[in-house]
């Protein structure tokens, strides 16, 4: 069985409730059709399952085949510098096939982001280093196609388009309140 | 699966229209054989595109990556320059999967690569090796271990 290494830390985006039972991390890339159909079904999940899950975002740009996904990342993550990583992430998902840079700076602009700041921001080799850190962590941690989920630390192998990952999900939680 | 600890079979390949590569010319530095199935199968979850985006790390670690299928040299050339790659792909094309069969990574019903990973060390001896479950890309997290392992190895010799 192929374990999430490193394990959720403080350096991860985390969204919902961090006691929550149930631990889903999703290795994505911003400009791969798959991630960006996979983004509304996690929203589904996310609302169904509520106070039950932590939902956690790391980056796994495929540079050579998505040319903006690494610096798409860099924006989330320059977002998140100003507490809005979540809100750029939604809005970058939403608009995946224009992810150029101006596109980019409009759209930090529409989630509030201080546009000067912003565009600063996005020169820190730090944040690009972030970006690169969470790729390596994904290499390690057996990550061979985006998007790819784990499960309470463990590689979730099964398809997640038609609900199958809901099911997973609620039959976990089932057996984990049993015990 | 060849066993490990033994040579590396050599052989040559066609890695473009005109140009053959011999496993024994890539001297000095660690080798990672990856055989895998056919050329253009889905981007996202494609092996050879994950690898592609590996070469930092394989640099890191001395090794240089070559991918073998049964694909031919023209198939391979338009494939690589679709996807940008900047790692060689070998035809084992005529006869059809010789060096498959050699290295024990041939799918006799498929007539294709079998998804097969071989870490050849600068001795040209086998160090590590992974057969992949039909349909499932194996990723690198298996390949990085063994190559930081070989060079742990080297420094505690050294």
């Amino acid at each position: 069985m192929i374990q999430l290494t490193p394990a959720v830390n403080s350096h991860d985006h985390i969204y919902g409730n961090l006691q929550a039972q149930i631990e889903l991390v999703e290795y994505g890339d911003y400009e791969c059709p798959y991630c960006g159909a996979a983004y509304p079904i996690i929203k589904d999940i996310q609302q169904k399952l509520g106070r039950q899950l932590k939902f956690v975002f790391r980056n796994f740009p495929l540079s050579k085949i998505h040319p903006h996904a690494f610096s798409a990342a860099v924006a989330t993550e320059a977002a998140g510098l100003q507490g809005k990583f979540w809100e750029m992430h939604d809005v970058v998902f939403e608009n995946q096939k224009t992810l150029e840079k101006e596109n980019i700076i409009r759209l930090a602009e529409t989630v509030g982001l201080l546009p000067e700041r912003f565009e600063i921001d996005l020169q820190q080799k730090a944040l690009a280093e972030k970006v690169e850190k969470d790729f390596e962590s994904g290499l390690r941690s057996g990550v061979n196609k985006t998007p790819s989920f784990f499960v309470n630390g463990e590689k979730y192998e099964g398809a997640w388009g038609e609900g199958q990952l809901l099911q997973y999900l609620e039959t976990q939680l089932e057996s984990i309140l049993i015990v | 699966m060849l066993p490990i600890g033994i040579i590396a079979p050599d052989f040559e390949l066609y890695s473009t229209p005109d140009q053959k590569l011999m496993l024994s010319d890539l001297r000095n530095q660690k080798i990672v054989l990856a055989f895998y199935p056919a050329d253009w199968s889905p981007v996202c979850g494609d092996q050879m595109s994950l690898y592609s985006e590996m070469q930092k790390y394989f640099a890191k670690h001395n090794a240089q990556l070559v991918g073998i299928s049964v694909d031919s040299k023209w198939s391979h050339l338009a494939f690589s320059e679709h996807n940008q790659f900047h790692f060689p792909l070998l035809a084992d094309f005529e006869p059809k999967g010789a060096v498959a069969r050699m290295y024990e990574a041939y799918n006799e019903k498929e007539g294709e690569c079998r998804r097969a990973l071989y870490v050849i060390d600068k001795n040209r001896i086998i160090r590590w090796r992974y057969l992949s479950p039909v349909g499932i890309n194996p990723g690198a997290d298996g390949i990085l271990n063994a190559l930081e392992q070989l060079d742990n190895l080297i420094k505690i010799q050294s």
